[in-house]
Protein backbone atom coordinates (compact mmCIF):
# COMPACT_ATOMS: atom_id res chain seq x y z
CA UNK A 1 0.00 0.00 0.00
CA UNK A 2 1.33 3.61 -0.87
CA UNK A 3 2.40 5.61 1.84
CA UNK A 4 1.00 8.94 2.81
CA UNK A 5 1.89 11.87 0.37
CA UNK A 6 0.73 14.05 3.12
CA UNK A 7 3.17 13.04 5.12
CA UNK A 8 5.79 14.90 3.23
CA UNK A 9 7.25 17.65 4.73
CA UNK A 10 6.75 16.71 7.95
CA UNK A 11 8.92 17.05 11.15
CA UNK A 12 8.96 15.25 14.63
CA UNK A 13 9.86 16.71 17.99
CA UNK A 14 13.78 16.91 18.95
CA UNK A 15 14.93 13.78 20.72
CA UNK A 16 16.76 14.27 24.34
CA UNK A 17 20.25 15.11 24.21
CA UNK A 18 22.15 12.17 22.98
CA UNK A 19 25.59 12.79 25.23
CA UNK A 20 28.94 11.44 23.13
CA UNK A 21 31.48 9.63 25.47
CA UNK A 22 34.90 8.92 24.64
CA UNK A 23 35.17 5.43 25.41
CA UNK A 24 31.40 4.86 23.25
CA UNK A 25 33.82 6.36 20.06
CA UNK A 26 36.14 3.61 21.27
CA UNK A 27 33.73 1.14 21.12
CA UNK A 28 33.04 2.04 17.78
CA UNK A 29 36.27 2.86 16.41
CA UNK A 30 37.48 -0.48 17.52
CA UNK A 31 34.55 -2.10 16.04
CA UNK A 32 35.09 -0.76 12.57
CA UNK A 33 38.79 -1.70 13.01
CA UNK A 34 40.28 1.75 12.91
CA UNK A 35 42.69 3.03 15.08
CA UNK A 36 43.06 6.58 14.01
CA UNK A 37 44.52 7.92 17.63
CA UNK A 38 42.01 11.30 16.78
CA UNK A 39 39.38 8.86 17.95
CA UNK A 40 40.79 7.51 21.51
CA UNK A 41 43.80 10.07 21.90
CA UNK A 42 43.01 13.66 23.37
CA UNK A 43 46.10 14.25 22.60
CA UNK A 44 46.41 13.31 19.36
CA UNK A 45 43.19 15.19 18.09
CA UNK A 46 44.26 18.55 20.01
CA UNK A 47 46.94 18.29 17.95
CA UNK A 48 45.28 18.22 14.51
CA UNK A 49 42.83 21.15 16.15
CA UNK A 50 39.97 19.29 17.74
CA UNK A 51 39.42 20.46 21.31
CA UNK A 52 38.45 16.32 22.38
CA UNK A 53 38.16 13.03 20.44
CA UNK A 54 36.28 12.86 17.53
CA UNK A 55 34.08 10.52 15.78
CA UNK A 56 34.18 8.96 13.23
CA UNK A 57 32.48 10.25 9.95
CA UNK A 58 29.57 7.24 9.76
CA UNK A 59 29.05 7.60 13.75
CA UNK A 60 25.84 9.71 14.11
CA UNK A 61 23.81 7.08 12.50
CA UNK A 62 23.71 5.21 15.31
CA UNK A 63 21.64 8.89 16.69
CA UNK A 64 19.60 9.90 13.74
CA UNK A 65 18.66 6.33 12.94
CA UNK A 66 17.34 5.79 17.03
CA UNK A 67 15.48 9.27 15.98
CA UNK A 68 14.11 8.28 12.86
CA UNK A 69 12.27 5.32 14.61
CA UNK A 70 9.83 8.33 15.53
CA UNK A 71 9.27 8.47 11.41
CA UNK A 72 9.21 4.62 10.97
CA UNK A 73 7.28 3.44 13.65
CA UNK A 74 5.17 6.53 13.57
CA UNK A 75 1.30 4.15 13.64
CA UNK A 76 -0.09 6.94 11.38
CA UNK A 77 2.67 6.77 8.53
CA UNK A 78 1.89 2.80 8.54
CA UNK A 79 5.53 1.70 7.53
CA UNK A 80 6.39 -1.94 7.37
CA UNK A 81 9.58 -1.70 8.52
CA UNK A 82 10.04 -5.68 8.20
CA UNK A 83 10.01 -5.40 4.59
CA UNK A 84 12.37 -1.85 5.22
CA UNK A 85 15.99 -1.67 3.31
CA UNK A 86 18.46 0.77 3.69
CA UNK A 87 18.69 2.29 0.59
CA UNK A 88 20.84 5.16 0.65
CA UNK A 89 23.19 7.27 3.54
CA UNK A 90 24.56 10.65 3.18
CA UNK A 91 26.38 12.91 5.79
CA UNK A 92 27.17 16.50 5.93
CA UNK A 93 29.26 17.44 8.49
CA UNK A 94 29.35 20.81 9.59
CA UNK A 95 32.48 19.82 12.23
CA UNK A 96 33.14 16.52 13.43
CA UNK A 97 31.04 14.85 16.19
CA UNK A 98 33.03 15.05 19.23
CA UNK A 99 33.36 13.86 23.03
CA UNK A 100 31.08 15.83 25.53
CA UNK A 101 28.97 16.76 22.60
CA UNK A 102 24.62 16.62 23.74
CA UNK A 103 23.14 16.15 20.59
CA UNK A 104 19.51 16.50 19.87
CA UNK A 105 17.95 15.38 16.58
CA UNK A 106 15.11 16.58 14.88
CA UNK A 107 13.93 14.08 12.11
CA UNK A 108 12.24 15.41 8.60
CA UNK A 109 10.31 13.46 5.74
CA UNK A 110 11.41 15.42 2.85
CA UNK A 111 9.70 12.26 0.14
CA UNK A 112 7.87 9.88 -0.22
CA UNK A 113 7.77 7.90 -3.52
CA UNK A 114 6.42 4.87 -5.14
CA UNK A 115 8.68 2.98 -6.95
CA UNK A 116 7.55 -0.41 -9.26
CA UNK A 117 5.40 -0.72 -6.05
CA UNK A 118 7.99 -0.06 -3.57
CA UNK A 119 8.18 2.87 -1.24
CA UNK A 120 10.80 4.79 -0.95
CA UNK A 121 11.00 7.35 2.18
CA UNK A 122 13.57 10.01 2.67
CA UNK A 123 14.54 11.28 6.25
CA UNK A 124 16.72 13.92 7.21
CA UNK A 125 17.82 14.00 10.45
CA UNK A 126 19.31 17.61 11.64
CA UNK A 127 21.50 17.29 14.33
CA UNK A 128 22.48 20.09 16.71
CA UNK A 129 24.38 20.18 19.94
CA UNK A 130 23.79 21.68 23.60
CA UNK A 131 24.63 25.52 21.77
CA UNK A 132 22.01 25.06 18.96
CA UNK A 133 25.30 24.72 16.61
CA UNK A 134 24.45 22.39 13.67
CA UNK A 135 27.06 19.62 13.94
CA UNK A 136 25.86 16.95 10.88
CA UNK A 137 22.40 15.92 8.60
CA UNK A 138 21.67 12.01 7.97
CA UNK A 139 20.09 12.06 4.70
CA UNK A 140 18.63 8.36 5.02
CA UNK A 141 16.97 6.82 2.57
CA UNK A 142 14.51 3.81 3.27
CA UNK A 143 12.74 1.56 0.67
CA UNK A 144 10.13 -0.48 1.86
CA UNK A 145 10.03 -3.51 -0.46
CA UNK A 146 6.65 -4.38 -2.47
CA UNK A 147 4.57 -7.07 -1.24
CA UNK A 148 4.96 -10.02 -3.04
CA UNK A 149 2.29 -11.15 -5.21
CA UNK A 150 0.45 -7.53 -4.35
CA UNK B 1 53.15 1.07 15.74
CA UNK B 2 54.03 3.83 13.68
CA UNK B 3 51.54 6.34 12.19
CA UNK B 4 51.23 8.07 9.12
CA UNK B 5 49.95 11.76 10.10
CA UNK B 6 50.58 14.18 7.25
CA UNK B 7 48.55 16.07 5.89
CA UNK B 8 47.50 15.64 2.10
CA UNK B 9 47.60 19.04 0.21
CA UNK B 10 44.92 20.44 -2.10
CA UNK B 11 47.56 21.60 -4.66
CA UNK B 12 49.58 18.59 -4.50
CA UNK B 13 46.30 16.12 -5.78
CA UNK B 14 44.95 16.37 -9.26
CA UNK B 15 42.26 14.75 -10.46
CA UNK B 16 42.68 10.74 -10.77
CA UNK B 17 45.30 10.61 -8.17
CA UNK B 18 44.53 7.76 -6.42
CA UNK B 19 44.49 6.69 -2.89
CA UNK B 20 45.91 4.07 -1.27
CA UNK B 21 43.49 0.86 -1.68
CA UNK B 22 42.51 -1.32 1.29
CA UNK B 23 41.02 -4.62 1.73
CA UNK B 24 38.64 -5.12 5.01
CA UNK B 25 38.27 -8.74 6.10
CA UNK B 26 34.61 -9.29 7.80
CA UNK B 27 33.75 -12.70 9.52
CA UNK B 28 30.81 -13.28 11.73
CA UNK B 29 32.70 -12.00 14.76
CA UNK B 30 32.96 -8.48 13.13
CA UNK B 31 29.56 -8.13 12.58
CA UNK B 32 28.59 -9.03 16.09
CA UNK B 33 30.85 -6.74 17.56
CA UNK B 34 29.64 -3.86 15.28
CA UNK B 35 26.00 -4.79 16.23
CA UNK B 36 26.82 -3.99 20.09
CA UNK B 37 28.99 -1.14 19.19
CA UNK B 38 26.09 0.51 16.56
CA UNK B 39 22.92 -0.57 18.64
CA UNK B 40 22.09 -1.90 15.15
CA UNK B 41 20.80 -5.87 16.28
CA UNK B 42 18.73 -7.14 12.92
CA UNK B 43 19.12 -10.51 13.10
CA UNK B 44 19.86 -10.61 9.25
CA UNK B 45 23.49 -9.34 10.62
CA UNK B 46 23.84 -12.34 13.18
CA UNK B 47 21.43 -15.02 12.36
CA UNK B 48 21.87 -17.54 9.78
CA UNK B 49 18.08 -18.91 9.82
CA UNK B 50 16.56 -15.63 10.37
CA UNK B 51 18.07 -14.11 7.13
CA UNK B 52 17.54 -17.02 5.18
CA UNK B 53 14.00 -16.71 5.85
CA UNK B 54 13.77 -13.33 4.38
CA UNK B 55 15.35 -14.92 1.46
CA UNK B 56 18.47 -13.66 1.89
CA UNK B 57 21.54 -15.80 0.59
CA UNK B 58 23.07 -16.10 4.06
CA UNK B 59 24.25 -13.41 6.85
CA UNK B 60 24.40 -9.86 5.70
CA UNK B 61 27.03 -7.54 7.21
CA UNK B 62 25.27 -3.97 8.51
CA UNK B 63 25.96 -1.45 5.13
CA UNK B 64 26.87 0.97 7.97
CA UNK B 65 29.76 -0.97 8.55
CA UNK B 66 30.99 -1.17 5.05
CA UNK B 67 30.27 2.36 4.92
CA UNK B 68 32.00 2.95 7.98
CA UNK B 69 35.42 0.64 6.36
CA UNK B 70 35.65 2.19 3.64
CA UNK B 71 36.09 5.82 4.03
CA UNK B 72 39.17 4.41 6.26
CA UNK B 73 40.67 4.85 2.81
CA UNK B 74 40.53 8.56 2.79
CA UNK B 75 41.15 9.18 6.85
CA UNK B 76 43.87 7.17 6.47
CA UNK B 77 45.29 9.19 3.60
CA UNK B 78 44.17 12.56 4.76
CA UNK B 79 45.30 12.15 8.39
CA UNK B 80 42.75 13.92 9.52
CA UNK B 81 38.92 12.48 9.98
CA UNK B 82 37.45 15.47 10.77
CA UNK B 83 38.72 16.69 6.89
CA UNK B 84 35.54 14.63 5.69
CA UNK B 85 32.99 17.48 5.43
CA UNK B 86 30.93 14.93 3.23
CA UNK B 87 30.10 11.74 2.74
CA UNK B 88 27.50 9.51 0.99
CA UNK B 89 26.76 6.05 -0.45
CA UNK B 90 23.99 3.98 -2.22
CA UNK B 91 23.82 0.11 -0.61
CA UNK B 92 23.64 -1.58 -4.10
CA UNK B 93 24.33 -5.06 -2.74
CA UNK B 94 24.94 -7.39 0.23
CA UNK B 95 28.02 -7.75 1.44
CA UNK B 96 27.40 -11.92 2.53
CA UNK B 97 29.42 -13.45 5.23
CA UNK B 98 29.74 -17.01 5.69
CA UNK B 99 30.25 -18.61 9.14
CA UNK B 100 33.55 -20.07 7.83
CA UNK B 101 37.20 -19.33 8.58
CA UNK B 102 37.18 -16.81 5.52
CA UNK B 103 33.97 -14.99 6.32
CA UNK B 104 33.95 -11.77 3.63
CA UNK B 105 36.56 -9.84 2.07
CA UNK B 106 35.64 -5.59 1.48
CA UNK B 107 37.86 -4.12 -1.68
CA UNK B 108 38.18 -0.44 -1.32
CA UNK B 109 39.80 1.96 -3.77
CA UNK B 110 39.30 5.77 -4.56
CA UNK B 111 40.59 8.66 -6.22
CA UNK B 112 40.34 12.13 -6.73
CA UNK B 113 37.02 12.95 -9.05
CA UNK B 114 36.83 16.66 -9.03
CA UNK B 115 38.87 19.60 -7.30
CA UNK B 116 36.25 21.64 -5.98
CA UNK B 117 36.80 24.78 -4.68
CA UNK B 118 40.03 26.32 -4.43
CA UNK B 119 39.02 28.50 -1.80
CA UNK B 120 38.15 26.31 0.64
CA UNK B 121 40.63 23.26 -0.79
CA UNK B 122 37.72 20.69 -1.18
CA UNK B 123 38.01 17.69 -3.44
CA UNK B 124 35.55 15.18 -4.12
CA UNK B 125 37.28 11.81 -3.67
CA UNK B 126 34.96 8.69 -5.98
CA UNK B 127 35.07 5.32 -3.89
CA UNK B 128 34.73 1.63 -5.23
CA UNK B 129 33.76 -0.95 -3.14
CA UNK B 130 33.53 -4.58 -4.01
CA UNK B 131 32.91 -8.14 -2.14
CA UNK B 132 33.34 -11.03 -3.99
CA UNK B 133 33.86 -9.49 -7.44
CA UNK B 134 30.58 -7.28 -7.05
CA UNK B 135 30.22 -3.81 -6.30
CA UNK B 136 28.72 -3.42 -3.15
CA UNK B 137 28.81 0.65 -2.33
CA UNK B 138 26.85 2.99 -5.57
CA UNK B 139 27.86 6.34 -5.86
CA UNK B 140 30.16 6.27 -2.78
CA UNK B 141 31.71 9.88 -3.02
CA UNK B 142 33.46 12.24 0.20
CA UNK B 143 34.07 15.70 -0.04
CA UNK B 144 37.74 16.10 1.85
CA UNK B 145 38.95 19.57 3.20
CA UNK B 146 42.43 19.71 2.31
CA UNK B 147 45.64 21.27 3.82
Amino acid sequence: MALDQSFVGRSYPPTAPYEVGREKIREFAEAVGDLNPAYTDPDAARALGHPDVIAPPTFAFSITFKAAGLVVQDPELGLDYSRVVHGDQRFVHSRPVRAGDRLTVVSHIDSIKSLAGNDVLSVRGEVHDENGEHVVTAYTMLVARAQEGV
Amino acid sequence: MIRMTAKISYDEVEVGTELPAQTFPVSRATLVRYAGASGDFNPIHWNERFAKEVGLPDVIAHGMFTMAAAIRVVTDWVGDPGAVAEYGVRFTKPVVVPDDDKGAVIEVSAKVAVKLDDEARTVRVDLVATAAGQKVLGLSRAVVRLA
